[in-house]
């Protein structure tokens, strides 16, 4: 099997080598199951699949190492076999989602304002660069403070810095109990009262606000679940309805994310978890304590940037709407200096899915 | 076709070897700076330079040209300006108390203290977030959070002195981290300043920020990217009431297979920790907090949470130490005990001072199931070096802190010590760790880099710097040696420190 892996490396590596003396794009993609992400995708498809299998995985560690053309659901499973889970419950998008994939899109789930972003659960890497070098960062361990912290920053790089081979993450273990509950509350109501939740020792680990409906999903050990929900009221939601609902947030396949953007588009909205109901013209779907705000609407980019950006946040433009402009929000000058040194940094010839990320690189 | 230009070329030599400031002008720096700074924010006499010329790591000392101390942001961008318009190296300082001389100075360079940044700006307990000045110290956030039952959750062992911007440097961690995270995972935001005397706002007061990652890039950066002028840091609700649970046992391998039984078993212990038996002893005698003498080693094993989820987790904990065979297990009943429990092992490293004239603290981290590995090869090395070491670990995360007893009065026995060290932390890299979990390379552990990374790798951090900072001005010779420093590696001295407040508690 690691024969067969160094195999497929080097010729990775040649294959780069090559497009970089060409100057031929070239988009490292798993699964496909987030091609809809970022800015359209360019240049010919890098396939990181072959590269698969769990590397190491030792529970009592916390730590798996996985090849990054794994998909996500087997690694899952592996996992769920042992009582452990990745924390931060990263959305699939579809069937054929990969480790690489999730760690290069760097997007979080349900449990993100609980236990944390992806990224904060990237230990290490290992990856080829722009110049077709094999690159190790980071490691097994749960603090390691040598060199800076290279892993940490691919996730989110959307492909722009190199393909990954393999990542290390921190896993944690399964929680021993989980209730949810539903509240009958407005917007404003909602963002208040999560916010005053979220300043209490409340096992709290999802939270999910729309259309006057605020559900809450509490997970710990089972005295502390037991004693929250007798704290907060509302209305108790069956195991199984609430298993398939927050399956549904987190790959958003939910009624609220299936009705037709057309004219509009889905925003993904950043913002303080305490920020001020928005007051922009469409429908939102609250989660993360109120530091995740889901908008659709056909609302101009220019108008939702300026009131995000008021509230201290940022705004991407997550489906729909124009793909070839600024998806994300436009970042200040000295700070794309900084990321196009660094993309410059990885890739000197600028072949790994340029304008994914940003316009400029 | 693509608007990248190939920067083979015009690469940073600065990985070869060392940059050159011998030839920096004393005089027409100082006029420069005493041109943008008030009086009281620029000293340059060598008896106002001395109390800069160390960190914690104190066996390495060296004078700066001058230190700046600026009031406020416009002055930092001006001495960075000035510094960067006439190539002169700037190593940046909170309160010194790192003990990897990351803030060593540099001999040719200006010495950038932030002690006046003391500032909390703001603290929001409805957004549960303060924004404060790199100033700060640790524990004053913490204070200042606590009457709204908020605390900031990572707590070094020196937290009632160093300082939030220090934190961010060296991405410090604390007994609490397996459950709470480092500095990295308790950050939103840092305002700082370039080299070229840019402000960058990295992160943001929301979850996340577009574009690459750059605030995982900042933490733990040493000083080596940009000078950081104000921080936002996230809080955490206090826990209603914490209980910690001492066990002793009677060898040190069941010990640390207990530490993995628990974590096999889905707890996540808020603290676990662990001292062997000569820690033990040497504490013992200094605060006497009650642990069994006669125990191999001791683990701590804390739980936090709501009353009745403490009393569901003690007794979980509890079950795994019996059945791990623990020869005793106590649980503490009251916040008293629990504190008591503490003192050991807060108390060991003014302990290993009381016991013997010098001691030299390693942060390896390795692998947990490595624990028992790496303790009977620290004892086989206490024989190979003739020098005694005692051992307290964050045992949860795997991070090492053997303290190795010597007396550098007494001919070779400091380079024993530090052969020693640098043995113990080729070990870590050896069984699949870091050589430093907590501490920072800065000087200190900079030739161990080099077992730690390959040359591409060295040659790719030295990139990254260069995206912050073109000129390699900031912090020069820290943190990511050179690839000449590599190659001479073995025949170049690696110097151990004393601690010089002897009265922080450290753990």
């Amino acid at each position: 099997m690691s024969e067969n892996i160094d195999k497929i490396v080097s010729e990775w590596a040649g294959r780069i080598r090559a497009a970089a003396s060409e100057g031929v794009a070239l988009r490292p993609r798993g699964g496909g199951s987030k091609d809809f992400y970022g800015r359209a995708p360019t240049g010919e498809v890098f396939d990181t699949t072959p590269c698969r299998g769990i590397v190491s995985y030792e529970p009592s560690e916390l730590v798996v190492t996985v090849r990054a053309g794994t998909p996500l659901a087997e690694l899952e499973a592996e996992l769920a076999a042992r009582g452990q889970m990745l924390a931060f419950e990263p959305p699939h998008f579809g069937p054929g989602a990969t480790v690489g994939g999730a760690v290069a899109a760097g997007l979080s789930g349900p449990r993100r304002l609980a236990a944390g972003a992806l990224r904060d659960f990237v230990l290490g890497v290992k990856l080829l660069d722009g110049r077709g070098q094999v690159l190790r960062f980071g490691g097994q361990v749960m603090k390691n403070v040598a060199g800076y912290d290279v892993s940490r920053l691919m996730a989110g790089s959307l492909g722009t810095l190199g393909v990954l081979l393999e990542v290390s993450l921190k896993v944690l273990p399964r929680p021993v109990e989980e209730a949810t509950l539903r509240f009958q509350l407005s917007e404003a109501e909602a963002i208040a009262r999560l916010n005053d939740w979220g300043g209490q020792p409340l096992p709290i680990s999802a939270s999910a606000w729309a259309d006057g409906v605020l559900t809450l999903r509490l997970s710990g050990a089972a005295a502390a679940v037991r004693s929250a929900r007798e704290t907060l009221g509302g209305e108790g939601v069956g195991e199984a309805d609430a298993q398939t609902f927050w399956h549904a947030v987190r790959e958003q396949t939910l009624p609220w994310f299936g009705v037709d953007v057309a004219g509009g588009a889905l925003w993904r909205l950043s913002l303080p978890t305490s920020a001020a109901p928005l007051k922009l013209a469409g429908e939102q779907f609250i989660e993360w304590g109120g530091g995740q705000r889901w908008l659709r609407s056909g609302v101009p980019a220019a108008q939702i940037r300026e009131r995000v950006a008021q509230l201290g946040g940022h705004a991407s433009l997550f489906r729909g709407g124009a793909r070839d402009g600024a998806v994300f929000h436009p970042l200040p000058a000295p700070l794309m200096t900084i990321q196009r040194r660094l993309k410059a940094a990885f890739d000197p010839s600028g072949i790994f899915s340029p304008g994914r990320l940003h316009q400029e690189f | 076709m693509l608007d990248i230009q190939t920067r083979q070329d015009d690469e940073p030599t600065a990985f070869e070897q060392e940059a050159d400031f011998s030839g920096i002008d004393k005089v027409r720096l100082i006029e420069a700076l005493a041109r943008v700074l008030p009086v009281g924010a620029l000293m340059y006499d060598p008896e106002d330079l001395r109390p800069y010329e160390c960190d914690g790591l104190a066996a390495y000392r060296r004078m700066p040209l001058a230190v700046a101390l600026p009031y406020d942001e416009a002055q930092v961008v001006a001495v960075l300006r000035t510094c960067h318009e006439l190539g002169v190296p700037v190593v940046a300082r909170g309160a010194g108390t790192g003990l990897s001389g990351g803030a060593l100075p540099h001999e040719c360079g200006v010495l950038l203290s932030l002690a006046r940044f003391n500032r909390i700006v703001h603290l929001d307990p409805h957004s549960r977030t303060a924004v404060v000045q790199p100033g700060v110290r640790n524990l004053a956030i913490s204070e200042a959070a606590a009457p709204h039952g908020l605390y900031y959750a990572p707590d070094p062992s020196s937290q009632i002195a160093c300082t939030i911007g220090g934190n961010v440097a060296e991405n410090a961690g604390g007994v609490h981290c397996l459950k709470y995270g480092l500095t990295v995972h308790n950050l939103l935001r840092v305002r700082a300043v370039t080299i070229e005397g840019e402000i960058v706002e990295i992160g943001s007061h929301a979850l996340d920020a577009p574009g690459y990652d750059l605030l995982a890039l900042m933490t733990g950066s040493e000083g080596m990217l940009a000078v950081v002028t104000e921080v936002t840091v996230r809080l955490t609700p206090r826990p209603r009431l914490a209980q910690c649970v001492l066990a002793a046992f009677d060898d040190v391998i069941k010990a640390g297979e207990a530490v993995a039984e628990i974590i096999a078993a889905g707890i996540i212990p808020a603290g676990l920790e662990m001292m062997d038996q000569p820690a033990t002893a040497a504490v013992e005698e200094f605060v006497h907090a009650g642990y069994p003498l006669d125990a191999k080693a001791i683990l701590l094993c804390e739980s936090d949470g709501t009353p009745e989820e403490v009393a569901e987790e003690i007794g979980r904990m509890c079950a795994v130490l019996e059945n791990a065979g623990a020869t005793e297990v106590r649980v503490s009943g009251s916040e008293a005990e629990r504190m008591k429990f503490w003192a050991g092992r807060k108390a060991a490293f003014p302990a290993a001072g009381r016991i013997s004239p010098d001691y030299y603290c390693m942060d390896g981290t390795i692998p947990r199931k490595r624990l028992g590995e790496m303790l009977e090869a620290i004892q086989a090395m206490e024989g190979k070096y003739g020098l005694r070491c005692i051992n307290v670990f964050h045992a949860g995360d795997g991070n090492l802190h053997p303290l190795i007893l010597f007396d550098a009065g007494r001919e070779g026995e400091f380079e024993r010590a530090e052969h020693f060290g640098a043995e113990i932390l080729e070990l870590s890299v050896a069984l699949g760790g870091t050589i430093t979990g907590e501490h920072g390379v800065g000087i200190e552990k900079i030739n161990q880099m080099c077992s730690q990374f390959a040359t591409a790798e060295i040659r790719q951090f030295f990139r990254v710097k260069a995206a912050f900072d073109p000129a390699g001005l900031l912090n020069p010779g820290k943190a990511i040696p050179t690839l000449n420093r590599c190659a001479e590696y073995g025949r170049m001295p690696v110097r151990a420190g004393h601690v010089p407040y002897p009265d922080i508690p450290r753990f």
